[in-house]
């Protein structure tokens, strides 16, 4: 009502650790809460590697192997990519349309807060026998798994609520809270993602929750959903279980494809290529990717009439996703790039998930599926998504939006150093996994026969650099927040709105509300102060 | 109907294009992410009645059932003839219309509760059979729905009461009255899909 006070941003760190409706605040409480899972999740993974490093049973015993890969699954899924990614959409949704906050402030500090009692759950359930089911949790097996499994179930409900709430959030703020002018085909590509991506939040999570709901109802109540014997069926919860987890795919690289459309333009200083093709294939990606579910149980005894329509479907979001990949090549012909360390960590995510995208379709085919299912094959195809993909755009992002958060520079050689032992550690730890997996080798299993060794130490070599690369991020970027140079309002001459505010924006993110009259990507249209490519999209 | 969405604004936000104001927006997004989980549940019951048919199903009552079924029917005119008063500025109107809706709605949680009682009287139970399982999950969710409602109208009488809500303001009493008719209408679906198929 009165005059806002205008905080002092980067001297009153206190407030990152409190209630607080600021949706700048709040999104770096996610990505800072949320790095801390990936940090647990990545020490797991690398217990994991350990273990299979050699053939053998040298580190951990079958029972503590199982708990440790459901729970790096599900820390990595639920409690970092997922709400990473949400907290890129707290950060970042408000400034890209120009308003001074979420349509739901209070809302949106109560989704972030969900996230660390969910968190707690996860971690106090590894004291009480920790789930060890796989973060698929597949039954009857997850109803007869010790206690930790009902704390992972709820662990999990709570995380869904947190995700549902933030869903509702995005669609209501984009919708609603955009500034004068900015219309939806002025609308940033990220923007987009977010959009599609929230669409999934509000429409699949709640199908996860009432399937948790069923297994929860099982392990305490004593109910029979799925007591085989009485009647009971195992189909059922896969069927909610990837009806949701499937969805959550695109929940968990939409986002991650919206990031790397905001980068790519800026350091090839080019027009996007296909704005419109962008916006709407991710749309398009939303919608098909909750018709494709099973997909995932070709090897469940699924009814067979239904394997060639979800075949279908699923080989259709090649299309989609194609549509992207090309326009993002279109974006950078002819540019003059600029290999900035978001720039590289940006076509990093290209040439992996491309990789990732490509397997999957090999993975949608039912007949080679029925083959590779629960081999190594299908954990090298999801780690190059959402580890090649996904969080190297995660990276990418944080690099770029490092100035806009913190005020102040990042350490680009140590930006570059990171960027290279991460592709170098994701190519070596998850490339060899493709070929373990085609020999025969399965997923889940502690042990395994002496000819996978040396492609299985190649693919833990790899995820000991992946390990190692964590150190010059942290060193980086903890330095670089408390010491860095200044940095300028927009130090990549960016044309999106939050780089037309101060490094970092005010309390209200802009001193008068911003009236937008163009594009986010005119690059070497308009913009004659900044370095323009020399001839603007020739290869069209 | 945006006579209400000025409330939030201020001059920041422009993007009125669609006619809705985000409170109203954020409930209906609300609403179809419980539409997914029932949804979920729904699923749940009606694969189980078509693939593990139970005689304990024939147990049910439809008489009483149907009964209460108009009565929460009943509740959901109560808060339109509610609404319809504090938009002609009535406070003392949605007072009454909201207090009898809490009054149906709790009128509907006894029934229920007497349900559940003599179908455990005869051997119907969470851990009877698949139907006894699916049924008492389903139908339970759906009570702790309508005891939300309940909370949620009380909020919004002990509001009224304190003098909130006027012709030009009451989003808070649409908003609550949007999820007690998405509460009704689930229930609709569950007594046909239930009782009636």
């Amino acid at each position: 009502m009165s005059a806002e006070p205008v905080a002092a941003p980067t001297s009153n760190w206190r407030r990152y650790f409190g209630w607080n409706t600021d949706h700048k605040v709040i999104g770096v409480q996610y990505m800072v809460t949320t790095f801390l899972f990936f940090l647990l999740g990545g020490l797991l993974a690398v217990l994991i590697r350990t273990e299979l490093a050699r053939p053998g049973q040298d580190l951990v015993d079958g029972t503590q192997f199982n708990r440790l890969f459901t729970n790096h699954g599900s820390l990595m899924i639920f409690l970092w990519i997922i709400p990473v990614l949400a907290g890129f959409g707290n950060y970042l949704i408000p400034l890209m349309i120009g308003a001074k906050d979420m349509a739901f402030p209070r809302l949106n500090a109560l989704s972030y807060w969900l996230i660390p009692p969910a968190g707690i759950l996860m971690i106090v359930s590894f004291f009480v026998g920790a789930a060890d089911t796989g973060w698929t949790a597949y039954v009857p097996l997850s109803i007869s798994a010790p206690d930790g499994q009902t704390l992972w179930a709820l662990s999990i409900v709570l995380l869904g609520v947190s995700s549902i709430l933030g869903g509702i959030n995005f669609i209501a703020t984009v919708v609603t809270m955009r500034a004068e002018g900015l219309t939806f085909g002025r609308l940033p590509l990220f923007v987009w993602g977010m959009l599609a991506t929230a669409l999934l939040m509000v429409v699949a999570t709640p199908v996860l929750s009432a399937g948790l709901v069923l297994v929860a109802m099982d392990r305490i109540a004593g109910t029979l959903f799925f007591s085989v014997g009485v009647g009971g069926d195992p189909i059922l919860w896969q069927n909610l279980f990837w009806f949701y987890s499937h969805p959550a795919v695109y929940i968990m690289v939409l986002p991650a494809m919206g990031i790397v459309s905001e980068i790519l333009p800026v350091f090839a200083r080019k027009p996007i290529f296909g704005y419109k093709a962008i916006a709407a294939s991710s749309m398009a990606i939303a919608i098909l990717g909750m018709l494709v579910w099973a997909h995932h149980m070709f090897a469940s005894g699924m009814d067979p009439r239904l394997r060639i329509p979800y075949m279908i479907t699923s080989m259709i979001i090649a299309v989609p996703t194609g549509v992207k990949i090309f326009s993002w090549l279109g974006t950078i012909w002819d540019g003059k790039l600029r290999f900035t360390t978001p720039m590289l960590f940006a076509l990093g995510f290209i040439s992996m998930f491309l990789i990732g995208g490509i397997t999957g379709i090999f993975l949608a085919s039912i007949p080679v599926d029925l083959h590779v299912t629960d081999t190594y094959f299908v954990v090298a195809h999801l780690h190059f998504v959402l580890f090649g993909g996904s969080v190297s755009a995660v990276y990418a992002g944080l690099y770029y939006w490092f100035p806009k958060i913190t005020g102040r520079m990042y350490d680009e050689r140590l930006g570059k150093a990171h960027f290279w032992m991460n592709f170098i550690g994701t190519n070596l730890a998850y490339l060899p996994m493709f070929l373990v997996g085609l020999l025969g080798m399965p997923r889940r299993v502690a042990d395994y026969a002496p000819e996978f060794t040396s492609l299985n130490f190649l693919a833990s070599i790899g995820a000991f650099i992946l390990a190692i690369s964590t150190v010059p991020f942290l060193y980086n970027a903890i330095v670089s927040w408390a010491t860095g140079p200044k940095a300028e309002a927009n130090p990549w001459r960016a044309r999106t709105l939050e780089w037309q505010t101060t490094s970092p924006p005010p309390a209200h993110n802009f001193p008068v509300p911003p009236h937008v009259t163009g594009g986010p990507y005119d690059y070497g249209e308009q913009a004659p102060s900044t370095s323009l490519a020399p001839a603007p999209a020739a290869g069209k | 109907m945006t006579q209400d969405a000025a409330t939030h604004s201020g001059t920041f936000a422009a993007g009125r294009a669609l006619g809705l104001d985000h409170l109203k927006l954020g409930t209906w997004l609300f609403l179809a992410s419980e539409v997914m989980f029932f949804g979920g549940l729904i699923a749940a019951f009606l694969h189980y009645k078509v693939n593990s048919p139970s005689p304990q199903a024939g147990l049910l009552s439809v008489p009483l059932v149907g009964a209460n079924t108009f009565v929460l029917l009943t509740s959901s005119f109560t808060v339109v003839q509610g609404l319809a008063a504090i938009r002609r500025g009535k406070r003392g109107g949605l007072m009454a219309y909201l207090a009898l809706t809490i009054l149906l709605g709790a009128a509907f949680l006894a029934g229920q509760a007497y349900e559940f009682s003599s179908l455990y009287r005869e051997g119907v139970t969470l851990q009877s059979s698949v139907f006894g399982s699916s049924f008492f999950t389903l139908t339970g969710f759906h009570g702790m729905h309508v005891f939300t409602g309940l909370v949620w109208a009380s909020s919004t009488l002990l509001r009224a009461a304190r003098g909130h809500y006027s012709a030009e303001d009451h989003g808070g009493v649409e908003v609550f009255g949007l999820y007690w008719h998405f509460v009704d209408i689930v229930w609709i679906v569950l007594f046909t899909i239930i009782y009636l198929v």
